[in-house]
């Protein structure tokens, strides 16, 4: 499986998104933000950073390169799509999920492992990881305080859109547990069409027992299993 | 001609940054302040021409760009 | 444009004396313009030529076996780690400008250490910073002076987030200490390494005649005017609201936009030299690259990009704008600079162009504003050899004795008290804003006695052939790397000649507790006015305990920093040489943490209790003297370097042989304090620690009983802080083996008690206390975020 990392001129966690998923064996190149297409990639991975700087918005700006128009027109025909961090605010600037990522609560930047409870098996991004697994990933944004209007919040609820959330070590989802603030706990969503998703805490920090933590292999792991049994179909 | 932009987060969406602004007044005893909300302001220079186009422009890019309208108010001034 | 005439008043506001000044018209051969004095006075700065210190610097060890760059001849020292690769590492201080204001202050202090490190063709992999406030708890009477230091450390600890977040650099290790004397003067200390191949090394000349000079970065403006003088002068209320006009601001997205535009352009081979513009901007870097090739340099100021209408040459040559560099090329292959500069939409401009003539020549609008000799001027700087006088205060801190202090009765209280002091309370509310996960590389984390980084193939710089890297670098051997900062500046305001041995050998100690080696040293001496001669004693005795102690651990002096003038109008700060030291670990098995792993293990002590031959029985100084008794004075713990080399060897070795399961070094609040950090410290994760109890048994095997002074003292016993200490543990089969080990290597090993439980249990002259590991969690570990609630 081939996957594109996008690279704005800042991103930095290019190198370890890259990293995490030849780790998988799978195959993986970047592409540059001024790009205009993604050539014959298998899925595309927004990796964390600051984009353009972040100045006026995180992802304000980033959402109208060039290479992001080639990820709607991707996204448009059912490829697989994952933001991390930063790439989850791009995704929600771009609209291609719904909400928005604001300042943390404690208005601090949080670096730390947190637990993530994962609260649907049946997406392309969590169809690996097994029942009841309380992944352990590490977090690093200032501004990953989920929030979305009630109706969105409860859309996303009918249709099972909540992907991930902040819970303790036994699973369970509480306020303790939450990290910035995120309404309903939200870690990490996707879209209606389970195509797109997004997520504030780092598998691509978590995908190796050396550092600590190789839940976030599930995550890409799940996306490889989705894309081959597409491809066998 | 001068555009004046701000941009305020919406009612609705929790400001913690205007939260511990009010927190701090409170403790420097101006407890009369009651909520705070903390936004942007944007001052844009723009060529001299009509003034409704300009403000038609203007307030597209506030809603595509400038701000999120997700979480976030604008008021546009043309002066 | 008119200029003010140079007048001795003038003169004298440019920080130059009257001899300096003749100096400068002898080299001249007649009198200086205004810029050329300008120039003068911050290329004569002692930030920039180490005129008070030159002296002192040349006793360090500087040379060794694995030296490829070595300090003083470029931007930051280089050194080899095995199998064609290296690492260029140096710290630098921004102590000024943080007191001025300190997000500022300190997201520019980043910029700067990174940016040496990346001119050098290294790609920064990891940073780590030294902090220093006052006081930020106490009495509610000095409520508006702990607010000042809060707002000072909160300010400094989210400018050194914000730089090293955006830049994408993990900030993965690092210290924070609290004292009255740095009130009104912090120190903000901060380090950077970076990592690549020998044939990547990259140099600061200006090498070949006709080479055109770039300028990159952003457009100059009036920031920072001549931020090396104000560096070199002591801190006052006048000189830091005449700063405050004209503060850096950092733009940590431009510099990563800088970085790896540089880094992408030394790959192919057109750079023949570059040099940032730090200090003294534009001055320092078009002299110090001609003076090192031995040429001359030519530029045309009003080519350079400017930020602010009408700034004047004077300006333009001090203004210490950010993130700016100034590149050397190779004549004719000016396109393919150009186009990766467009290709990470940076600005730049030809300024000027290398010459023969030995000097640095300055052209505004074509008139020659400025003709110096670039040799001299960099490298002929006066230096002094100040007046020492040995401090009056000492007479009394030597006549200290334990006589008048009665012993501890409440040892439970005590360490409470000292776990939730903020010097040695956990750090969490730090470093959890700093992001120190980035780039894949932390298999440490902050929290233990080092921090550790592994180094894997993309951390390199892109190589020439591969141009613009699609990330299919070759496999590249991996290397771990452990880093550490250490300074008690008690124990070297107490004593500066053994509190400074003690600075090195705590960082080799933590070292060793991480299974590294030492390979090398970077220094920031933050001292007080060298014109005043106990000031310039205090540095003087300390320069000579760090280089004997440097010598001690082989660990070569690569480069480092001098910050002086570190004083506020209520006096200078204690004397803190912050000592960064790096280790390569030879093998990631080697790997050791501090905290208990597992129950039942057997928790050894290596070296001694207490220090038989200190009269104080290592209360001198001592965090517990201070908290307790509020008393800082005594004579810090000895060092006896011989003892140290012995107990970081002894413990590689048993590290090496697999026995060891955790590691963790003696220092501030002593034994009990650090068997405390080994129940708590290991978190797992947010709101999740990893708690685990002990059975401590103090004197069953006479280790209690060696204690010095006669009678042995409880409160020395406990919270003494003798020096060439370690607990490990070892799984109970391995104990005996390890002990016997442990005295062949010829280091007492005495066993102290038993991992498990959920409480610390300490048995000591026939009494016990306990505390719940729970309680001792958190009064450690939420202790700074009570003091900044």
């Amino acid at each position: 499986m081939r996957f594109a990392i996008l690279q704005f001129p800042a991103s930095n966690c290019d190198q370890d998104c890259l990293h995490a998923v030849r780790l998988l064996g799978h195959q993986a190149d970047y592409v540059w933000h001024k790009a205009t297409s993604l050539g014959d990639a298998d899925a595309v991975v927004i990796p964390g950073g600051f984009s353009y700087g972040d100045y006026l918005r995180c992802g304000a700006i980033a959402r109208f390169s060039p290479v992001m128009q080639a990820v709607q027109r991707f996204a448009d025909e059912g490829g697989l799509v994952l933001g991390i961090c930063n790439g989850f605010q791009i995704l929600c600037e771009a609209g291609l999920l719904p909400g928005a990522l604001i300042r943390n609560r404690s208005l601090q930047f949080r670096c730390e492992q947190v637990f993530l409870k994962t609260a649907a098996h049946d997406a392309p991004f969590t169809e690996a990881i097994p029942p009841d697994h309380v992944l352990r990933i590490p977090i690093a944004h200032g501004e990953g305080c989920y929030f979305a209007d009630e109706p969105t919040l409860a859309a996303l609820e009918t249709h099972r859109q909540i992907l991930w959330q902040y819970c303790d070590a036994g699973g369970a989802v509480t306020e303790a547990a939450n990290p910035n603030g995120s309404l309903r706990n939200i870690a990490g969503i996707c879209n209606q069409a389970r195509n797109v998703a997004g997520l504030m805490p780092h598998p691509d920090r978590a995908s190796e027992t050396l550092l600590g933590s190789a839940d976030g292999r599930r995550i890409f792991e799940s996306m490889a299993q989705c894309w081959a049994r597409r491809r066998a179909a | 001609m001068k555009a004046k932009i701000t941009i305020t987060p919406k009612r609705a969406v929790l400001d913690p940054q205007g939260k511990t602004v009010q927190n701090a007044l409170a403790h420097l005893g101006y407890t009369e302040v009651g909520a705070v909300r903390v936004g942007k302001y944007l001052e844009l220079e723009l060529a001299d021409g009509d003034r409704e186009a300009a403000r038609r422009r203007l307030a597209e890019a506030c809603h595509r760009f400038l701000s999120n309208p997700v979480i976030e108010d604008y008021r546009l001034e043309l002066e | 444009m008119s200029e003010p005439a140079i007048t001795p008043a003038l003169v004298a506001q440019h920080g130059l004396t009257p001899e300096e000044y003749d100096r400068l018209q002898a080299i001249l051969g007649r009198p200086p313009s205004y810029t050329e004095l300008g120039i003068f006075s911050v290329m004569w700065s002692e930030h920039c030529s180490y005129k008070n210190t030159r002296p002192l610097l040349r006793t360090f060890p500087t040379r060794g076996r694995s030296v490829l760059v070595g300090a003083g001849e470029e931007n930051a020292g280089i050194l080899d780690i095995g199998d064609g690769l290296a690492i260029a590492f140096k710290i630098e201080s921004h102590n000024h400008p943080s007191a001025v204001e300190p997000f500022q202050g300190a997201a520019t202090g980043v910029g700067g250490i990174i940016r040496d490190i990346f001119t050098m063709g290294a790609r920064p992999v990891c940073a780590m910073d030294s902090l220093r406030f006052g006081p930020i708890t106490g009495s509610s009477a000095d409520e508006a002076r702990l607010a000042n230091n809060r707002r000072l450390f909160a300010g400094v600890v989210s400018g050194v987030a914000h730089y090293g977040n955006c830049f994408g650099i993990p900030t993965l290790a690092g210290e924070v200490g609290f004292d009255p004397s740095y009130e009104g003067n912090p120190l903000v200390n901060v380090f950077c390494l970076g990592v690549l191949r020998h044939e990547q090394i990259a140099r600061g000349a200006a090498q070949g005649l006709g080479n055109p000079v770039f300028y990159v970065g952003p457009a100059t403006g009036r920031d920072g005017l001549a931020g090396a003088a104000f560096a070199s002068q002591d801190l006052t209320e006048a000189s830091a609201q005449h700063q405050r006009g004209a503060v850096q601001v950092g733009d940590p997205f431009m510099e990563k936009l800088v970085c790896e535009a540089c880094l992408e352009l030394l790959a192919t081979g057109a750079v023949a030299g570059m040099q940032d513009m730090g200090a003294a901007g534009l001055t320092c870097s078009t002299c110090e690259t001609a003076a090192r090739a031995g040429t001359g340099i030519e530029i045309e100021l009003s080519k350079v990009p400017q930020r602010a209408p009408h700034m004047t040459p004077y300006e333009i040559m001090l203004s210490e704008s950010q993130e700016r560099m100034l590149v050397i090329v190779h004549q004719g292959r000016e396109e393919e600079v150009k186009r990766i500069f467009d290709k990470w939409d940076l600005p730049w401009a030809e300024i000027g162009v290398v010459t023969g003539t030995g000097r640095m020549v300055v052209k505004h609008q074509g008139r020659v504003v400025a003709d110096i000799p670039a040799k001299p001027i960099a490298t002929e700087s006066p230096v002094y050899e100040r007046e020492a006088r040995e401090p009056g205060y000492l007479a009394g801190v030597r006549a200290f004795t334990l006589a008048g202090l009665p012993d501890t009765t409440d040892p439970t209280a005590a360490l409470l008290h000292l776990l939730a002091w903020p010097t040695i309370a956990s750090k969490n509310w730090v470093y959890r804003q700093y992001d120190h996960m980035v780039r894949d590389g932390s298999v440490v984390c902050p929290g233990s006695d080092a921090a550790v980084i592994r180094l894997k193939a993309d951390a390199l710089p892109p190589r020439p052939a591969a141009g613009t890297e699609t990330g299919g670098a070759p496999p590249t051997v991996e290397k771990f790397l452990a880093l550490t900062v250490d300074c008690n500046g008690t124990y070297v305001y107490l004593d500066p000649y053994e509190g400074s041995k003690i600075a090195v050998t705590e960082a080799a100690r933590n070292l060793a507790c991480s299974g590294a080696t030492p390979v090398g040293v970077t220094d920031n001496l933050n001292f007080g006015n060298p014109h005043h001669p106990e000031l310039f004693w205090q540095l003087r005795e300390s320069v000579r305990g760090l280089a004997e102690a440097c010598r001690a651990f082989q660990t070569p002096v690569t480069g480092g920093n001098c910050s002086l003038y570190n004083q506020s109008p209520a006096g200078a700060i204690d004397p803190t040489p912050t000592i960064a030291m790096v280790g390569v670990i030879a093998r990631p098995e080697h790997i050791t943490t501090q905290w208990f792993k597992d129950p039942g293990d057997v928790i050894l002590l290596l070296g001694p209790a207490v220090d038989p031959a200190d009269p104080l029985g290592g209360l001198g100084g001592s965090a517990y003297l201070q908290v307790l008794h509020g008393q800082k004075t005594g004579r810090p713990p000895r060092c006896e370097l011989d003892q140290g080399r012995t107990l970081h060897e002894a413990l590689r070795s048993l590290i090496y042989g697999g026995a060891v399961k955790s590691a963790h070094d003696c220092s501030d609040g002593g034994l009990a304090v650090a068997l405390a950090e080994c129940c708590i410290s290991h978190q797992v994760a947010r709101e999740t620690p990893r708690l685990i109890g002990a059975a401590i048994e103090l004197g069953a095997d006479g280790s209690g009983t060696v204690a010095a002074p006669n009678p042995p003292r409880l409160d020395a016993l406990l919270f003494g802080e003798t020096q060439h200490r370690v607990l490990i543990t070892t799984t109970a089969l391995d104990a005996p083996k390890v002990r016997a080990q442990a005295k062949i290597l010829g280091v007492t090993a005495t066993e102290l008690g038993v991992v498990g439980g959920d409480q610390l249990r300490l048995r000591a002259q026939g009494q016990e206390w306990r505390w719940s590991v729970v309680e001792l969690h958190d009064r450690w570990w939420h202790a700074l975020a009570r003091a900044m609630a």
